[in-house]
Formats: structure tokens, C-alpha cells, sequence
């Protein structure tokens, strides 16, 4: 579920009213001052052994638990009303073995210590009993045993901290800046996620985390009731894995193009007032003629391409086929890994994961098997070079250790491979947006994600936007309308000829990425710097329906 | 304790409704006992069983309401949570929406629970996915597929005096069957109330046969194309049309059913004349609760009728505040066929391409209702009235009002299962439609 999906499901996106019934409810209800609250460290470690205990005495020959406790806040606002606050929570362990070579998972949310034995003897029961369809045996990467070990998300603010007042009085004003500027309707919101999450494995590992992510956001709505016509405009923020000091906008955390972009902090209030004018703006802006343009893309819309073309794709297992009957399966075949000259894309794409990424989504100091973090290429100089691994398929690619892209979205979830940040990395030479922009003679600007499609093996893609900006000789000349883009994602990244320096690079990302059945949550960061794309396909959205 | 009968299920709510010291208070107690097994590469994967019973309590005071959730149900717990929303309630600010609850309705009861499906077990499971692989390792394929069933119940009361009850089962199946040389891919879905009527070994062959036939497709030109759509695709693209129909944003101005100068569509016709979309809950074929969002009772009752929109969702603030009756948003969606078969439609047809499925389907224009997505796991040039030949996927920009507007034929109804979720759950038929717009060809398989 991509962060869209979340607000179309939430009632939130173009619906009205957001009743609780709508929330996906990540756990129970609780106040505000029950998220503030922490289990003992000491604690987690008792319960742990339990069942590391209780799963070996049944025969498994290794184990991993985790002990979770999921916190989420929603804040929801709409014109000048509250329309939601719900706090929740949701505590258990998972418990996950391999027994006679086959892999076993079984979850409780009652922490005592007989609860805990029977979730991991029947942890144990399932491996022995998948055991018997296997083909081969589970083969489990290395991973020396860490020790008493902890994370924390280095945030200055935990928004959990600041009251709900300063919440509500945020977002209604946000609101009252974008109908002043213009704006029929806003719906705005914070969200905000605490993943306090303590793994332990027989391996010797036990490793505390503390984990924040923060998500302010906002729809508007301008209508012209004359000719039934209407724009939305949403919010040019990002997800962040960072506390409330998202919100602390300094001037140096804005980058002034033609609208003000953010970089690392967001001026919510700026960006509403902004909207609700250049809401008004589409309006009256010209309907795109379709053709060949050079596309700039920026950093708020460019890390949803990244995401779908580069992220998916070079996820292991999808390309090993345990994907292909929901999310599908990949075009970065192993051979085309195997013969380490695969053009993904032209000279200038080098794409990196990054699990260590200060303030990005995706940001922790150990995955949900208790690897320790890191960074490392997947594309080099235009050339397919790795993948996103976790412990049983290392083997598969001849490494000798997971890359630590393992997570599950709940205790309750059994962990998997997901996604990792991955960014485009920025020019070498010193470049500006406007430096971009002066050398394209017939071409597009986006701002903002929008609308985004991608085909089960990745090659077809079809992205919107939220603003857009036509250049001509090197200079915009206006806004336009029902502007999308469609490529094949080979001859996409073949065709990017620019890339804006380091100064310009900023994170965007999903909040809740969708994969797997039943369905699990991650979420991601990807950065870049403002690219150029020469000669993609454009088509006109416009459509008349009487 | 994951299946309460409806005399258990009262008897909690009594009790919760009885610790109330608010102005009002409504409970809401649901539980699920689920399963699956998922396999890919012609092996099991992941197989895994989920019990959960949980009891939310909303108390108010005013317009100010508070919610709290438990999953313990002796007294002192129920009343725990009952103290807790009240708390709740009084620190929350005053929602000028809130709306009281509704006083006891009367529900017609509606057969969603089968003993067949209550009664699934993990060898149940284990054998629906071999007889879904073994006939795929005969034929050079590999299966990936998930099976998942569902028994649950659903029940409420408030202070008014309402109580709802309702227990329903669901299986659901899909399995992608894929060629080993990697050119060829089929797909098959199946959803049912009462497992006896799944067979995952027949379903299974459907979806070998089209990866077979569909493998080493040939590329045709994009553009506008007379398609059959399977009910899969099609109730997809329907399916996506119903959550568009929500009165508010329509009277907002900000819906595909606001009109030029103010108003909604309500009552125009905006379809072709045979097109007949409609909700039933006792439809014994695709069966749904009798009762809806906070304990409204669902009716049968037409949404397009001979082309022409009858009826819109109104929740009951804004129902409230147009004077008119709530409308709950349908538990089923039902568009009425005819009697073409698959192959009468293939054999008038002069050139065209047959779509197995959507995948990946997402909004371009809400104006318009204009969607894009690809088509997926079986794509088909018909000539002369023949399947010529598999052809690659296309991207498609389309929007269901301009596909309903150039409806050619209607072919039989079959129950819609799970795609990417958006037509379930739905009876819909086959639909050939003219000038379907496909905008660019993809090389997935």
C-alpha cells in the first residue's frame, strides 16, 4: 500500500469525512500519554530468553525473536474542524525458528512465560511440518552473535512529546492559510509511527531499537462550480524517519525555485498557502500537448520513479519468482547480474542502498534479523551490480552476509525482504536547478508525485505529477495540466543526461509500501538530486465524460 | 473463542452497554479465525492461522466522543474499557459531525456463513496448493499462488437500543501459473462463501492453459481496441466507479458525479441504456451482511438503472444535511448480464484483443475517472472471430464511464475474486466494449 492508497482507504484523499471505522487501525486505541510509556529493556531480554529457551528444547536449530510495540498517532483535520485523533498501540512477540531445515513462525500478544513456551513450540510444529515440502533445507548467512546492543533514531524531537493542542493548532491554521490563498477544500494530517522494537536470536544477539517517523500532510480541493471543473493540490512534503524538528523549518532548508522546495525540514504553513494559490493556477493552466519532452524532475516526484523502477525490481526475491502471484516478478534477470555489463542506465546513474541514512524512513541499526546496517551499490555507472539480500539468500549470490534488508511490519508479521532506502546519487559537477533547466529547449518540469502505474516486471511505467512547469529555450514559460509521462524503465534511465550537485539532494518516500500475502507495510526513503530525462513520452489526461 | 454465537455476542454487549455512565455509548465486538498458505516456485512458502476477537467502545458526551479497544472480556476488563472511552470522550474536542446513534433497526438476516468453510484445516490447505502444483510440474510450469479463508463475526449495540449481528465465512484463491522459459503467464481467481464449491485443481488448469497459450506473444500497435473484458477485469474498473459515488464530494463539487454548474448526476444517464448496477445482499451467489456502517440497514437497491444514476452514498452526517435517507456504502455489487457466452462474443467479434485481467490500476484524472493499469497474465488478438494469437500487455488510460458508454455486448455473470482487491466482492459479466483506450505496450509477462 503506497501512501495514497493509505489516504484513499483513510476517506482522506478526495472523500469526506474520516470516521475511525476507515483507519487501518494498526493496533489498539490508547491516550496520548500511554505512547509515552516504555517496556524495561531487562524485561524484553527475560521474556526473550523464554522462548529462545523453549524453541531449542523443541529441537529448532535457530531462533529469533522479537518483541514489539507499535505505536501510532493520527491527527486529521479538515477546513476549520477535527475530524479524528486516534492513538494506538500493539505489543506481542514473534517468534520465528528453523526446525529439520524449514522455517516456522508463530506470534503472541500474551507475554507470559507459558504463552510465550506454546508460541514457540508451535513455531517449532510449522518448521517441522513445512519441512516436509522442502526442497532444500533453509541456508542462513552468517551472523555472529551481537550482544546486548541498542539503536536509537537520532531525533532532536519526539513528536509523541508535543501535545496534541499544538497538533490540531498547526493543522487548522495550515488549513485557514490554504483557503485564504484560494482553496475550496483541505484535508491535512500528521502521522506519526514509534516502532520500539527488541530482537534476540541464538546467534547471542540482543539488540534494543527505537524507531520514529513522522508524516505531515495535506489535499486541497479548488472547484469551479460554473463549468463542474476541479484541481487538487497535494503536499510537496516527505516522510521522514526524524521527531517533530521536521516540522522547525529553518531558511536554510528551503531551496527557492519556481515554488519553495524543502529540503530535510518543511514550512507546512508555506507550502499550504502555496498550494492553495497554485491550486487555483492549474485551473487556468494549459492542457499539455502530448509529444517528446526532456523532463526535469524533481526530488518530490523523482523518488516515486526510483521507488517503482529501481526499488521493486531489485528486490531478490521477486526476481527468484516468490513475488509472482501479487506484486510480480522482475526484468533484472540473475543472468543480466551475472554478466556485470547490463546498461540499467546511462553513465551518470549510480544508485545506492542505504540502510544508515540519517533522517530516511528506512534508517535503523540493525533489520528484523539482526544484521547491522549499511550501504552499498546497486548500480554503478549505469551497470546492474546487486540486489537488496537478507540471511537465506545470500548463498544465492555467493555473499557470505546478508545486506540486512529483513523486516516485518508487526511482531505479529513474519519478517521478510524489503525494501531498503535507495537514492540516486548527485552530480559531481557543481549544478543548480536553474543550471538544468537553461539547457532543455522543449520540456517539462515536475514537481511533486502524483499519479504512478508500473507493470508486474517492472519495464512499463506511467507517472503524474503534482505541478508543472512547460520550458521553452531554457526558460519556463507557464504552468500546464493533465500532464503524465510513460517509459520503459530501461530506456528511462538510459536517457537521464543531467543530474543536479549534492547541495540540491533531499529525501522523498512511502510511508506504507506495500508487499507480500497476507499484505505488510514498510517504509522507505528515496534521494535524489533534480535530474533530466531527454525525449520521454508525454500523453494528454484530459477526458470528457458529458 | 473467535466465533461467538449471536446470544454470546449480546450478552458482552449487555454488559458493556450496561458500565456506561456517558451520554451514549456504542460497542462494536468482531472476531476472525483465519488462514492460508501461500507457495511460489512449486513450493510452499508460508502457511500460517490468525485468531483475534476485539471489542471497541465509543462513549460521548455532546458531540465529544472517545474510542478504546480491548481483547479481555471479564467484567472488570469491559468496564475498564468502558471508563476508558469515556476518558477519552471528555478530553476530546467537540466534533461538529458527530452524529448520535442510530435507534434498533429492524435486519433481514443474510446466509454468509458456511460450516464447510468454518471447518478448513491446515491439511485442507496443504492439499488445495498440491493439487494446484502437481498439475504444474507436469506441464514445465511454476505455480505461485495463495489461498486464504476467513470465519468471523461482526456485531453492535448501542445505548439506543440497537444490537446487529452477523457471521460470515470467505475463501479466497488466486495462483499464477508461469511458463519455464519465462515467455509465457496465466492467472485465476475464485471467491466463495462455501469452500465446497472451490476446486483449486480445476481453477489451477484454467490458468496453466492461458500460461501455455499465451507464451512468445506477438506485438501489436497501441491504440483503440473493441476488448472482451473477463469479469476479473472488468469488476476492477467497476468496482473503482462504486468508490467514487460518495454524495458529499459529489454535492462538493469535487466528484466525476458533480455537475456543470452545481448539482450532481443524480438521476441523469451518464451509462449506456442496458448497463444495470445493483446491491443485494441476499444474492445467494455473492451474499453480504444485512447491516452496514454504524448498524444502517442495507436494502436491494438499484445504483445505475437503465444507465441512469439512482442512488448515491450519503453517511449520516451529510444525509443529516440534505435532508435525505443514509445510504451505506453496498456490500456487494451486482451488474446484470446477458446470455452471450465467452465464445459468442469471441465469434462476432472482428478484431479485437481479450484481457484476462487488470494489475496495477491507479487514478489519473478524478474529473474524469480516468484510471491507468496494464493488462496481465493472458492477452489475446482476436480476428475474424477467432483467438488469433497471445499479443504482449498493454497500458491502458480508460475511464469505466467511457467503457460503460461503449458497451457492445454483455456476456454471463461469474463471481469476482481478489485481484489487487478493488472488484471484490462482485457478480459481473463478460463485457466487449468498443474504442478501449490502450496508450502503450509493455514487455512483461
Amino acid at each position: 500500500m503506497k501512501r495514497r492508497d493509505f489516504i484513499n482507504m483513510a476517506g482522506m484523499g478526495a472523500t469526506g469525512a474520516a470516521l475511525l471505522s476507515q483507519f487501518p487501525l494498526m493496533g489498539k486505541p490508547i491516550s496520548a500519554e500511554r505512547a509515552l510509556e516504555t517496556v524495561d529493556v531487562a524485561l524484553k531480554k527475560q521474556l526473550a530468553d523464554v522462548a529462545l529457551n523453549a524453541a531449542r528444547s523443541k529441537g529448532a536449530t535457530y531462533t529469533d525473536v522479537r518483541i514489539g510495540r507499535y505505536l501510532n498517532q493520527f491527527v486529521v483535520t479538515r477546513e476549520d474542524k477535527v475530524e479524528n485523533i486516534v492513538n494506538t498501540e500493539s505489543y506481542g512477540m514473534g517468534i520465528r525458528v528453523i526446525a529439520n531445515g524449514g522455517w516456522g513462525f508463530a506470534a503472541t500478544d500474551k507475554l507470559d512465560k507459558d504463552s510465550i513456551a506454546k508460541t514457540a513450540e508451535t513455531a517449532v510444529a510449522i518448521a517441522k511440518e513445512n519441512s516436509r515440502l522442502l526442497t532444500e533445507p533453509v541456508k542462513l548467512a552468517p551472523q555472529k552473535g551481537l550482544g546486548e546492543v541498542s539503536w536509537k533514531a537520532p531525533i532532536e524531537k519526539n513528536a509523541f512529546e508535543v501535545p496534541i493542542k499544538e497538533k490540531v493548532d498547526l493543522l487548522l491554521n495550515v488549513n485557514d492559510a490554504a483557503m485564504k490563498a484560494g482553496a475550496n477544500y483541505i484535508t491535512s494530517l500528521l502521522f506519526l509511527i514509534n516502532e520500539q522494537k527488541y530482537f534476540a536470536s541464538s546467534d547471542g544477539s540482543y539488540i534494543d531499537q527505537d524507531v520514529h517517523r513522522i508524516w505531515p500532510a495535506f489535499f486541497i480541493t479548488k472547484i469551479d462550480a460554473a463549468t463542474g471543473k476541479f484541481e487538487t493540490r497535494n503536499t510537496l512534503s516527505a516522510p521522514m524517519g526524524m521527531g517533530y524538528e521536521y516540522l522547525d523549518w529553518r531558511p536554510q532548508d528551503k531551496i527557492h525555485s519556481v515554488t519553495t522546495l524543502y529540503k530535510g525540514r518543511y514550512d507546512m504553513l508555506e507550502d499550504a498557502k502555496a498550494g492553495g494559490m497554485q491550486a487555483g493556477e492549474k485551473m487556468k493552466a494549459k492542457s499539455v500537448e502530448p509529444g517528446k519532452y526532456d523532463l526535469i524532475l524533481d526530488p518530490s516526484h523523482l523518488w516515486l520513479t526510483i521507488h517503482e523502477s529501481v526499488g521493486h525490481p531489485t528486490e531478490l526475491d521477486r526476481v527468484l519468482g516468490y513475488e509472482a502471484n501479487f506484486a510480480g516478478t522482475s526484468f533484472l534477470t540473475l543472468d543480466k547480474w551475472e554478466s556485470k555489463n547490463f546498461n540499467f542506465g546511462s553513465k551518470l546513474v549510480n544508485i545506492v542502498a542505504d540502510k544508515t541514512q540519517v533522517g530516511s524512513l528506512g534508517a535503523v541499526g540493525y533489520d528484523d534479523e539482526g544484521v547491522p546496517c549499511g550501504k552499498w551499490d546497486l548500480i554503478k555507472d549505469g551497470v546492474l551490480v546487486n540486489y537488496q539480500v537478507i540471511r537465506d539468500q545470500a548463498h544465492i549470490l555467493g555473499l557470505n552476509a546478508s545486506q540486512g534488508c529483513c523486516y516485518a511490519d508487526n511482531w505479529s508479521s513474519v519478517q521478510f525482504q524489503r525494501m531498503p532506502n535507495a537514492s540516486l546519487q548527485p552530480g559531481k559537477q557543481k549544478k543548480s536547478i536553474d543550471d538544468l533547466i537553461k539547457n532543455v529547449e522543449k520540456g517539462i518540469y515536475i514537481i511533486g508525485d502524483g499519479s504512478f502505474s508500473i507493470d508486474q516486471q517492472r519495464y512499463n511505467f506511467q507517472f503524474g505529477g503534482q505541478l508543472f512547469y512547460e520550458i521553452k529555450n531554457g526558460k519556463i514559460t507557464g504552468m500546464l495540466k493533465d500532464v503524465a509521462y510513460q517509459a520503459n524503465t530501461h530506456e528511462f534511465w538510459n536517457s537521464c543526461a543531467d543530474i543536479a550537485d549534492e547541495s540540491d539532494f533531499r529525501l522523498g518516500g512511502a510511508f506504507g509500501d506495500g508487499k507480500g500475502q497476507p499484505a505488510q507495510s514498510n517504509s522507505v526513503s528515496h534521494g535524489s538530486a533534480t535530474a533530466r530525462f531527454n525525449g520521454v513520452n508525454v500523453i494528454n489526461t484530459s477526458r470528457n465524460i458529458g | 473463542m473467535a466465533i461467538l454465537s449471536k446470544d454470546e455476542a449480546q450478552q458482552i454487549l449487555k454488559k458493556v452497554i450496561g458500565f456506561s455512565k456517558a451520554d451514549g455509548i456504542e460497542a462494536n465486538l468482531n472476531g476472525s479465525d483465519a488462514g492460508n498458505i501461500r507457495y511460489a516456485r512449486n513450493s510452499v512458502s508460508t502457511s500460517g492461522e490468525d485468531s483475534n476477537v476485539s471489542l471497541g467502545v465509543q462513549s460521548y458526551f455532546g458531540k465529544k466522543s472517545g474510542t478504546a479497544t480491548i481483547n479481555e472480556f471479564d467484567d472488570a476488563s469491559l468496564e475498564k474499557v468502558v471508563r476508558r472511552s469515556e476518558e477519552l470522550a471528555q478530553l476530546a474536542p467537540e466534533n461538529p459531525e458527530f452524529m448520535e446513534p442510530l435507534t434498533q433497526q429492524t435486519y433481514q438476516e443474510s446466509k454468509t456463513y458456511f460450516d464447510s468453510t468454518a471447518k478448513i484445516t491446515p491439511e485442507y490447505r496443504a492439499q488445495a496448493a498440491a493439487n494446484s502444483i502437481n498439475p504444474a510440474v507436469a506441464k514445465d510450469i511454476t505455480a505461485a499462488g495463495y489461498l486464504t479463508d476467513n470465519r468471523g463475526f461482526n456485531s453492535m449495540m448501542n445505548s439506543k437500543g440497537l444490537f446487529a449481528y452477523n457471521k460470515a465465512t470467505s475463501v479466497d484463491f488466486t495462483v499464477t501459473m508461469r511458463t519455464n522459459d519465462g515467455t509465457g503467464s496465466g492467472w485465476v481467481t475464485r471467491s466463495f462463501n462455501d469452500v465446497s464449491k472451490l476446486d483449486t485443481a480445476e481453477a489451477s488448469k484454467i490458468a496453466i492453459d492461458k500460461a501455455l497459450q499465451s507464451r512468445n506473444a506477438k506485438a501489436i500497435e497501441p491504440g483503440k481496441y473493441t476488448v472482451i473484458l473477463e469479469p476479473a477485469a472488468a469488476g476492477d474498473l467497476i468496482g473503482l466507479m462504486f468508490f467514487g459515488m460518495n454524495a458529499r464530494q459529489a454535492d462538493e463539487g469535487r466528484s466525476f458525479m458533480s455537475k456543470k454548474g452545481g448539482g450532481t448526476k443524480l438521476g441523469e444517464k451518464i451509462v449506456d441504456e442496458r448497463v444495470n448496477i445493483y446491491t443485494d445482499p441476499w444474492n445467494e451467489n455473492v451474499p453480504a451482511s444485512g447491516w452496514g456502517n454504524n448498524g444502517l440497514a442495507r436494502k436491494k437497491m438499484d445504483i445505475i438503472k437503465n444507465g441512469v444514476v439512482t442512488n448515491l452514498f450519503y453517511d449520516r452526517y451529510w444525509a443529516s444535511q440534505k435532508n435525505v435517507e443514509p445510504v451505506p456504502f453496498p456490500g456487494n455489487r451486482i451488474m446484470q448480464g446477458g446470455n452471450a457466452s465467452l465464445e459468442d462474443m469471441i465469434k462476432d467479434t472482428k478484431r479485437g484483443v481479450l484481457v484476462t485481467r487488470f494489475w496495477y490500476i491507479r487514478p489519473v484524472d478524478p474529473q474524469t475517472l480516468l484510471y491507468t493499469g496494464l493488462t496481465r497474465d493472458g492477452t489475446f488478438y482476436i480476428e475474424n472471430g477467432k483467438i488469433k494469437h497471445p499479443i504482449k500487455n498493454f497500458r491502458f488510460n480508460e475511464s469505466p464511464i467511457i467503457m460503460l458508454n461503449n458497451l457492445e455486448t454483455l456476456g454471463k455473470q461469474v463471481r469476482v475474486g481478489n485481484g489487487e482487491g478493488f472488484g471484490a466482492p462482485s457478480l459481473i459479466p463478460y463485457l466487449k466494449v468498443r474504442d478501449f483506450t490502450f496508450t502503450s505496450l509493455s514487455d512483461a509477462v
